[in-house]
């Protein structure tokens, strides 16, 4: 009997083992927003998209409930996007892009090709905004509030769904 | 326009194959356990068909990628029109989902193998074998076609160019890395099959653990390349020139090896004296969890790291389930199974058969060690108390010092006699070796380096006296058989493979004490004409240059290195390469490999008017450790082609009583 019940331990501790594996993944996915969450809007000074001589900084969220979208040119799922934050901007939302790793030629290009639903674009060539974002790629989206406190991080893609389901409750819970 | 179709085609076959291996489980084992020859006959066929139509799927998404089909999501997330063919081949495996299909093309490949090379086994051996290997990969196949489909597709926007490979991941280093290890992880299901069969079948002798044992070897030999290929590639490609970062992905892969080298020696006793039964099935079972484990790892994101592909929660939960229902059932059979097919065989504390004990409960202990330095930062978030993560000082802090206790233990195994033998002839085979392991290592850092390193004395000694004890050995046994040939002639290609294995162990070492404390490393600034010595080579920079590659565009920097004193010189040529597509910047380093030293040369920032900073590093001996590695995998490969393994076996049939019969080794 003995010999059976040490026969059980490796069974056991597999299934502590497991459990705690249960438990990270349901951890995990919260981790970088609640590493953002509540947080001011990082610091940066960069110059637009539109006007390379234009610098602008965080004090761009000030007074306003704003959505930051980071998108690039060369992201394929930023494109099937676009028509989901032109129906945010129709509806009054407004919204800041960030043009991740991207040149200003395609980047405009893409603008032209897909409308522009951006009041403005920080121009991010090198990714520094979006590594102190935490962006793994894009799109990614963040909503800040009127103090310029970000409030809500959307990974990936915008679904037509989530317009009415997830992103316009989350910017009237925050005006 | 049946090319239009291919990505449909592909998971169509995927479906198929899906198919197939549910019923190259179930039949084979309910006819195992039912007596059913018919039933059981379904498990060729099946493992045959499985494997066709995986690789039919697998060469679908491929020619997506070669045709440059960006209507299918993977193809325009990992691949571009500009990349060059052969990283369009190996992007296919470069991202979550290919990899996953790579995956169950390798576990079909070795269930395949496994079919046809086991002509000698038992039919229900063969049957249950089988049978375990298509449950795998039912949850593989069901993995990939549930949660991973790699031929999704972006309708109806297709975009026009694909967002191309990771550029870390263009590199030929990156091409043959998975496969290697996927290799690794994937072979050792077929011990685990065995194990698992045997524990069904109350079946677990001599011969079944020579039926084991050259798979394992394989699967082995394979994991320790994958991993060599994988720290050499970081040493290149990540630009900083380290070759083990403890990433949580690398432990990974370090955890099968560990419990697959214990599982090495442990079927070897068992081979051999029939002992360790239990513990042998125990150790298959742990190397296959942790290559699921590996990949749960990997996939589910629960842990940071350079290499996670996807942080998709539901992939986590699948793998997860997955995980849970094979290791959580074969443990419960091992539970309820195991007693009868232990067997114990009586051993004196001084024989070979106790210092494989020993090797292996060290071996689990530097397991159990790493896999919980790797989940700790988890347990500790689990359990509301933080987050934490566990650097190189926690591991290497443990990490050596077990591997120097380890090596204690390696010296004294190949000396030693099985069953008992005499502390005093035990000490008469290898006291000088001993002394001369000690006195070399103690001196030799003062002779060739000039410097004396407590670390790279004890890393000296430690490989001598794996080494020194072998050669003395050999030439006993040469002794012993009269003339060297005869001698020769006399030791099995298995004895020649343990040799070339430890051999291999004692180099890596080496390698790493060498590396770890006599590396130079200078980060300097360098402009044109410029000029910066680094241990006694000097590193000129020459010129500077742009230039357009396929799908990046690069600075490159022409450096002239010379050695002090010696009129030749040699050109380096680091690249700084911004990748196009993804606007990525990538480091490609200037390597001049010896096999004594290497020099590195790797650009860092523009620092304006044409300078540049550079990072310059003299690294000696660091070739030692993949070379170690490779004389590793020679080893495993060696014993697997000794005769024992390719002479025709007894039939042996089903009917026979369960036999725990000592067959002579």
């Amino acid at each position: 009997m003995k010999r059976r019940l040490l026969l059980l331990l490796p069974l056991a501790g597999f299934l502590l083992l497991s459990g705690f594996l249960y438990l990270g993944l349901s951890l995990d996915p919260f981790h970088r927003d609640s590493a953002l969450l509540a947080r001011e809007f990082p610091a940066f000074e960069l110059s637009t998209l539109e006007d390379p001589e234009a610098v602008v900084d965080e004090s761009l969220f000030q007074g306003e409930v704003t959505l930051v979208n980071v998108w690039g040119e060369w992201c394929p799922t930023c494109k099937q996007e676009m028509p989901q934050l032109l129906s945010l901007a129709e509806r009054g939302v407004r919204l800041v892009g960030v043009d991740y790793k991207d040149t200003r030629a395609k980047g405009r290009e893409f603008l032209e090709e897909f409308g522009n639903p951006f009041e403005v674009n920080i121009f991010d060539p090198e990714g520094d905004l979006g590594f102190e974002l935490g962006v793994y790629g894009a799109p990614e989206t963040f909503l800040v509030d009127s103090d310029g406190i970000i409030r809500y991080h959307h990974t990936g893609y915008i679904k037509p769904e989530d317009v009415e389901q997830t992103i316009l409750p989350e910017v009237r819970k925050w005006q | 326009m049946l090319t239009k179709m291919i990505p449909e085609i592909g998971h169509f076959a995927l479906v198929i194959a899906l198919l197939m291996a549910f019923f190259q489980a179930v039949m084979p084992l309910a006819g195992a356990a039912t007596r059913r020859p018919l039933w059981m006959a379904f498990a060729r066929p099946m493992a045959a068909g499985q494997f066709l139509f995986v690789v039919f799927a697998y060469l679908c998404l491929t020619a997506s990628y070669m045709l440059d089909d960006f209507s299918v999501a993977n193809v325009a997330n990992n691949s571009n029109s500009m990349l060059p063919w052969y990283y369009k081949f190996s992007a296919v495996w470069g991202n979550h989902e290919g990899s996953v299909l790579l995956w169950s093309l390798m576990l079909a490949g070795w269930t395949f193998a496994v079919s046809r090379f086991s002509r000698n086994l038992p039919e229900d051996m063969v049957s249950r074998v089988l049978g375990v290997m298509g449950m795998v990969s039912t949850g593989f196949l069901l993995f990939v076609l549930v949660t991973s489909n790699p031929f999704a597709r972006l309708l109806p926007s297709v975009p026009q160019d694909g967002a191309d490979l990771n550029p870390l991941l263009q590199d030929f280093g990156l091409i043959i890395h998975p496969p290697m290890l996927y290799m690794g992880y994937v072979g050792f299901s077929v011990v685990f099959a065995f194990a698992i069969a045997a524990l069904l079948g109350g079946r677990l002798d001599a011969a079944w653990t020579r039926w084991a044992r050259p798979w394992t070897n394989i699967a082995w030999a394979f994991l320790t390349v994958g991993i060599a290929l994988g720290s050499w590639w970081a040493y290149y490609e990540l630009g900083w020139g380290g070759w083990w970062f403890w990433d949580p992905v690398e432990n990974a892969s370090l955890l099968p090896w560990l419990a697959g080298t214990a599982l090495l020696h442990s079927l070897a006793v068992t081979e051999k004296r029939g002992s360790f039964k239990s513990w042998t099935v125990l150790l298959a079972i742990l190397t296959f969890s942790l290559s699921l484990l590996g990949t749960f790892l990997v996939r589910s994101g629960v842990l940071t790291s350079v290499h996670a592909f996807a942080n998709d929660p539901s992939r986590g939960l699948f793998i997860l389930a997955l995980l849970g229902i094979t290791v959580g059932l074969s443990l419960l059979v091992f539970a309820l199974r195991a007693p009868r097919v232990g067997h114990v065989v009586p051993f004196s504390w001084m024989s070979r058969d106790a210092l494989l004990l020993i090797n292996n409960i060290l071996l689990v202990i530097v397991t159990v060690t790493v896999l919980l330095g790797t989940v700790y930062p988890l347990l500790l978030d689990a359990l509301g108390l933080g987050k934490i993560s566990v650097g190189p000082p926690y591991f290497n802090t443990l990490f050596v010092p077990l591997t120097v206790i380890l090596c204690v233990f390696m010296g004294l195994g190949p000396s030693s006699r099985w069953k008992r033998m005499s502390a005093r002839e035990l000490f008469r085979r290898l006291s000088l070796a001993g002394l001369a392991a000690l006195v070399i290592g103690i001196l030799a850092p003062l002779v060739v380096g000039g410097e004396w390193n407590l670390w790279v004395s004890l890393g000296l000694v430690a490989a001598l006296w794996i080494v020194l004890p072998m050669v003395r050995d050999l030439f006993d046994k040469i002794r012993q058989a009269g003339s060297p040939s005869a001698g020769l002639r006399r030791l099995s290609l298995a004895y020649w493979g343990m040799v070339l294995g430890h051999l291999g162990v004692a180099v890596t070492i080496i390698g790493v004490a060498v590396v770890s404390n006599y590396t130079v490393e200078r980060n300097v600034r360098l402009a044109p004409g410029d000029s910066v010595e680094v241990a006694g080579y000097t590193f000129t920079m020459n010129d500077l240059r742009s230039r357009r590659g396929p799908n990046y565009l690069a600075d490159t920097a022409f450096i002239e290195v010379s050695r002090d004193g010696s009129s030749r010189s040699f050109t380096m040529v680091p690249e700084k390469r911004l990748y196009i597509a993804r606007g990525m910047p990538m480091t490609q380093v200037a390597l001049r490999p010896g096999l004594f030293r290497d020099l590195y040369v790797a650009m860092g920032e523009d620092l304006g008017d044409g300078a540049w900073a550079m990072r310059i590093q003299f690294k000696p001996f660091v070739r030692w450790l993949w070379l170690g590695a490779l004389l590793m995998a020679a080893g495993g490969i060696l014993a697997v082609v000794d005769r024992r393994y390719r002479l025709k076996r007894q039939p042996q049939t089903s009917q026979q009583a369960p036999s725990t019969r000592e067959v002579p080794a």
